[in-house]
């Protein structure tokens, strides 16, 4: 009956607390083998702290993980060999040079002089050639990250997770590490991602899970995301700076260098009632355009749901 | 090699290369403290009667630094190894891996004993032409050697587990290590104290340690070669049992 091929990653009923703070509340959901995937939600939706349960680092209160079928716990041997994280902190060994460093590493998980070669490939793709030899500690933090997702690489590991590999850097930097990560998903590795760029994950993710105060709010496919929400943006300038009816004033969602952004629901609001209610109240549009939401709307729209107290919905 | 083998050797290699890159701390300068005492006691004391018959203090003293240097370098190995990586955040790259409890503790013993090893045999080449050490049992020599060197980079690993800042640490060092090896009959046969440290002595596993190591030099001790090697083993086995059981259930290290 089964016949799905094994999750890369199968979170079952995880919990964590810290003290009372409940970091991750009961996450399930399995992410794919081949998959790119993006884990979104605000700071302390409890992101890391499912990644470090993931990668051993942190035991989990309730719950289990699997890695390509490997028990994090029970099977830790084999699912720790299928798997590469890059930490969120910029975490570094100061007595060591780059490239000992990633032999070493690659050591502890028993790939010896056949991986050398693919260390080199790695410190040319991600810039770091000239640093080769250069001591962890006197890297910048650009360099540090690098080191950080090549050492997260050097055992080829089928799956590999990114915690906010892009925060904090430059853009040419962040272009180099988006070419790098989907040529990696492009010859079959499983990426999961988590960002605080939104359009970075619209880009590269193909599903997306968004999780906030440690639940899964939602999981579903980027463009899936995208279409679900049934509104749009109209921008309108208005004829010699015209108010808009007090009808469409509650619509507005800013307002700036005399144009408006009103967000319509698609059902309630069609564009053309917009259009009948200026012209009954004899105000002329001057320009006017359309958008269909992003993930940041959608990412909006549903953490600040999930903020929900009675007061929050209000707003 | 299997993958296993690979990680352990991998992990043991990074902590020599660890103390490697910095010897001139590491080695020389325990080596150069360690003959200083040497040179300072043997004058202060150069006068004093014989401890055993025909051995002369200076003599007497040698094994005992010897191996007080031993003791503080294989726990200054793993415990600053450890806690360096886990206060600088590194150890998530060894905690992340898929290295095993007894992968883990072997690699910060060996690396221990090889840093103690090479300060022990610096020591002795650059004594020995001045003092004249006989070596009257090399095995026990060895044996004491491995099972406190051992000891205390086992202690080590816990240091570091334990320790969540460089001041621990240094508790550690200068309210346990220090004043017990300094109260090991290091400078000084115990049978020369009042009844009381005479007792107390015998409850210092470092005595032990330090007497036994001296046996396989000379052939005599205070004790017998046997109760050392006894206390010494068992030292060994317990706090050994307490570092793996910290490492396999990740006491203090994975939350
Ligand atoms: N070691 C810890 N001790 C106490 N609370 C923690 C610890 N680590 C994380 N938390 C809390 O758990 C929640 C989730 O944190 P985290 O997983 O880091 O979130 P994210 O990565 O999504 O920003 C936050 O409320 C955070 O304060
Ligand atoms: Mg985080």
């Amino acid at each position: 009956m089964n016949t799905s091929p094994t999750a890369a990653l199968s979170i079952n009923g995880v919990r964590k607390a810290y003290g009372a703070v409940k970091a991750l509340n009961g996450l399930s959901f399995d992410i794919r083998q081949g998959e790119f995937f993006g884990l979104l939600g605000p700071n302390g939706a409890g992101k890391s702290t499912l990644i470090s349960i993931i990668a051993g680092l942190i035991r989990a209160d309730e719950g289990s993980v699997a890695v390509l079928g490997h028990d994090t716990v029970r099977d830790w041997r084999t699912a720790r060999r299928q798997l590469g994280v890059v930490p969120q902190e910029l975490v570094f060994d100061p007595f060591f040079n780059v490239v000992d460093m990633l032999r070493i590493q690659a050591g502890y998980y028993g790939a010896g002089k056949e991986v050398w070669p693919w260390i080199d490939e790695m410190l040319e793709r991600l810039d770091l050639s000239a640093k080769r030899t250069a001591m962890m500690r006197s890297l910048s933090g650009g360099m540090k990250r690098r080191v950080l997702i090549a050492q997260a690489l050097v055992h080829k590991p089928p799956v590999v997770i990114l915690d906010e590999p892009t925060a904090g850097v430059d853009v040419d930097l962040r272009r180099t590490l988006w070419a790098f990560m989907r040529d990696l998903h492009q010859k079959g590795t499983t990426v999961v991602l988590t960002t605080h760029y939104l359009e970075e994950a619209q880009e590269m993710c193909e599903r997306i899970a968004i999780i906030d105060k440690g639940v899964v709010r939602v999981i579903e496919t980027t463009e899936a995301l995208l279409n679900r929400h049934p509104f749009r943006f109209l921008t309108l300038k208005l004829v010699d700076g015209a108010e808009l009816p007090a009808s469409l004033r509650e619509l507005v969602t800013s307002e700036k260098a005399g144009a408006v952004e009103l967000k319509l629901e698609r059902e309630k609001h069609p564009i053309a009632s917009v259009f009948a209610a200026l012209r009954s109240a004899g105000i002329g549009i001057a320009d006017v355009s359309t958008r269909d939401p992003d993930l940041e709307d959608i990412f909006i729209e549903l953490t600040g749901k999930a903020l929900s107290s009675p007061q929050g919905a209000a707003k | 090699m299997n993958a296993n083998q690979l990680g352990f050797y991998t992990l043991l290699k990074k902590e020599v290369m660890r103390f490697w890159a910095v010897l001139g701390q590491t080695v020389m300068a325990p080596v150069v403290t360690a003959l200083l005492y040497l040179l300072v006691f043997a004058q202060a004391m150069s006068g004093r009667a014989e401890v055993y018959e025909g051995v002369t203090y200076t003599q007497f003293l040698l094994p005992g630094l010897v191996m007080m240097t031993v003791l503080q370098n294989a726990f200054a190995n793993s415990s600053s190894s450890l806690a360096q990586s886990k206060i600088m955040g590194s150890l998530v790259f060894l905690l992340m891996a898929p290295l095993g409890h007894w992968e883990f503790f072997f690699a910060h013993v060996v690396a221990g004993l090889i840093r103690a090893a090479l300060v022990a045999t610096a020591m002795l080449v650059v004594a020995i032409p001045f003092v004249d050490l006989p070596i009257a049992q090399p095995l026990a020599l060895i044996a004491m050697f491995l099972l406190a060197g051992g000891s205390l980079a086992v202690l080590g690993i816990i240091a570091g587990i334990v320790s969540s800042k460089f001041d621990h640490l240094a508790a550690f060092s200068n309210f346990i290590i220090t004043p017990l090896s300094f109260l090991s009959g290091v400078f000084y046969s115990v049978h020369s104290l009042p009844a009381v440290w005479f007792k107390a002595s015998h409850l210092n596993p470092f005595f032990y340690m330090i007497d036994g190591f001296r046996y396989g030099f000379f052939g005599r001790s205070d004790v017998s070669i046997w109760q050392s090697l006894a206390w010494t083993s068992g030292f060994f086995i317990a706090i050994s049992a307490v570092a793996l059981w910290m490492l396999m259930t990740g006491y203090k290290l994975r939350k």
